[in-house]
């Protein structure tokens, strides 16, 4: 494995405008970071920091305000993903980047098994292999197989959270954004998924994660960063 | 990825036009009337791309020019100024310079429409599978048995019951109607369909079947679509992009969930400080 960084941000900074108000809100300030391959480099620091709108500016559901987020892609070199052409992310976003959000958000009506399957669908893998590998996964997420075949809207957060994070991991993608993965789960379910988060970086994925609890920390992150209130808000 | 369709400063005015028309109308001007001549400048310099199999969304309230944009590119009008290239297989083609006679064959082969109001994409008074039939003479499907097996098929495909294709679809429900518009679309696969509002004053059940059946199509067939809609919920749903319309401008365009989460425009904000 090499060590060259698979994604580097420098200096990012997010602000939100809102015309309304008149009111400028900084969300993230000057953060800096790396994620290696097969590493995990965790974010953490006190609610208001701005640990989700790093995420998110990665994943370009938000529009960076300042900062470089160079990511090596598989295909073709480094670009920087606040810059990149819409139907490039979109495509990143197929193939290459995965992002665990805190909540889970689905198409109503979805079976569960259709949920977890959806990104291996993008990538043109048919119905039924794509269901059988959710299957694979949601067992191993300890999700009750009386669930596969409804879709998570009545579902409890923990069993969300772990719709969620097999979907998230499905594919495998080269990286991964996680948001808090195991905010809402007992001891016992924790530890399949840190087992699981392991074994995925054992296989190369690189990850971003969000945690709050110092022990999660410890036992999986490789490096660790720290965000702090910007200033103004 | 491949391109399918590539608009270039696309443009409509309705009325005489004058050379003051595009500078004196527009979102920073809060309308889209010229004060010089009077003409409405209903679409002014649209640009974007659409490739293979995506669905992109147009937003915005009545009047902002997005149901005139698909319009134009589905020959419905000639428009005022602008270029629109689509690649048909291995050939391109320049929409707007082309004769009536390839037109009509790219309309009823190449291209599906699904209007908000049926009776603009249904002939009301032949029967559900004729209206299909029709567009299956058109593109030179001449065996009746084969043509009623087809028709049969797509009706069954977008969940209108079979017995009911000899009937006349004035009868229909407002989402049966729908589904017939979207069956008779989808009749020659075309690799590009335009969808003009089309779950607008359907009950929210119904308009729950018709997004999932336009999900499950674009899965299928990987058709390419344009969805026209003032709806939040059609956008999140069905849409990977957006483009947010005012008074016949594009004011802001992304990533839905940029669009959605992440608003840039004053207007955008409103819109989604406004949905429920």
């Amino acid at each position: 494995m090499t060590n060259k960084p698979l994604l580097m941000v420098e200096n990012l900074s997010k602000t939100f405008f809102l015309h309304e108000q008149n009111k400028v809100i900084p969300s993230s300030s000057q953060v800096n970071l790396t994620v290696y391959a097969g590493k995990l480099t965790a974010l953490i620091g006190p609610t208001g920091a701005g640990k989700s709108s790093v995420l998110k500016s990665i994943y370009r559901t938000y529009l960076p305000s300042s900062g470089r987020l160079l990511y090596e892609s598989a295909t073709g070199g480094i670009l920087d993903l606040a810059l990149a052409l819409e139907h490039r992310i979109l495509e990143l976003r197929r193939e290459e980047i995965g992002f665990v959000t805190q909540f889970l958000h689905t198409l109503p009506r979805q079976k569960t098994l259709d949920v977890v399957a959806m990104p291996l669908y993008r990538q043109g893998v048919n119905k039924q292999e794509g269901r059988a590998r959710a299957a694979e996964l949601l067992a191993e997420l300890n999700i009750p197989e009386r669930l596969w075949e409804v879709p998570p809207a009545t579902f409890s957060g923990g069993e969300k959270q772990r719709v969620n994070l097999a979907r998230g991991l499905i594919a495998s993608p080269r990286l991964l954004l996680l948001d808090e993965p195991t905010a809402s789960l007992d001891a016992e379910t924790t530890d399949r998924v840190v087992a699981l988060i392991q074994r995925k970086k054992e296989q190369g994925v690189g990850m971003l994660a969000i945690f709050h609890h110092a022990d999660l920390v410890k036992r999986m992150a490789d490096e660790v960063v720290e965000l702090s209130v910007p200033v103004g808000s | 990825m491949d391109k399918i369709l590539e608009v270039k400063g696309l443009s409509q005015v309705y009325g005489p036009g004058c050379d003051l028309c595009f500078t004196s109308t527009g979102p920073e001007f809060e309308t889209n009337i010229c004060p010089h001549c009077g003409s409405i400048v209903a679409l002014h310099d649209l640009n974007f791309d659409l490739y293979k199999g995506e669905i992109l969304g147009i937003m915005g309230e009545s009047g902002s020019g997005k149901s005139t944009a698909v319009k134009c590119l589905y020959f419905d009008q000639i428009p005022y100024s602008g270029s629109a290239l689509f690649f048909d297989e291995t050939e391109q083609k320049r929409l707007f310079e082309l004769n009536p006679a390839q037109r009509r064959s790219l309309r009823n082969h190449r291209f599906g429409m699904v209007y908000q109001n049926a009776n603009l994409g249904l002939n009301f008074d032949i029967s559900a599978g004729g209206n299909i039939a029709e567009r299956l003479l058109m593109s030179q499907v001449m065996n009746y048995r084969e043509i009623r097996e087809r028709a049969r098929e797509l009706l069954a495909r977008t969940e209108v019951l079979t017995e009911r294709m000899d009937e006349l679809p004035k009868n229909f429900s407002g989402g049966m109607q729908q589904r017939v518009q979207i069956a008779k679309a989808l009749a020659t696969r075309p690799p590009l369909l335009f969808l003009d509002e089309v779950t607008t004053g359907l009950d929210l059940s119904v308009q729950a079947k018709i997004l999932d059946l336009i999900l499950e199509i674009q899965s299928e067939l990987n058709t390419a679509m344009i969805v026209v809609t003032h709806d939040l919920g059609v956008i999140r749903l069905l849409a990977g992009r957006t483009l947010v319309m005012k008074y016949g401008r594009v004011i802001e365009r992304g990533l839905t969930d940029q669009i959605l989460e992440d608003p840039q425009h004053a207007y955008t904000q409103q819109l989604v400080a406004s949905a429920l």
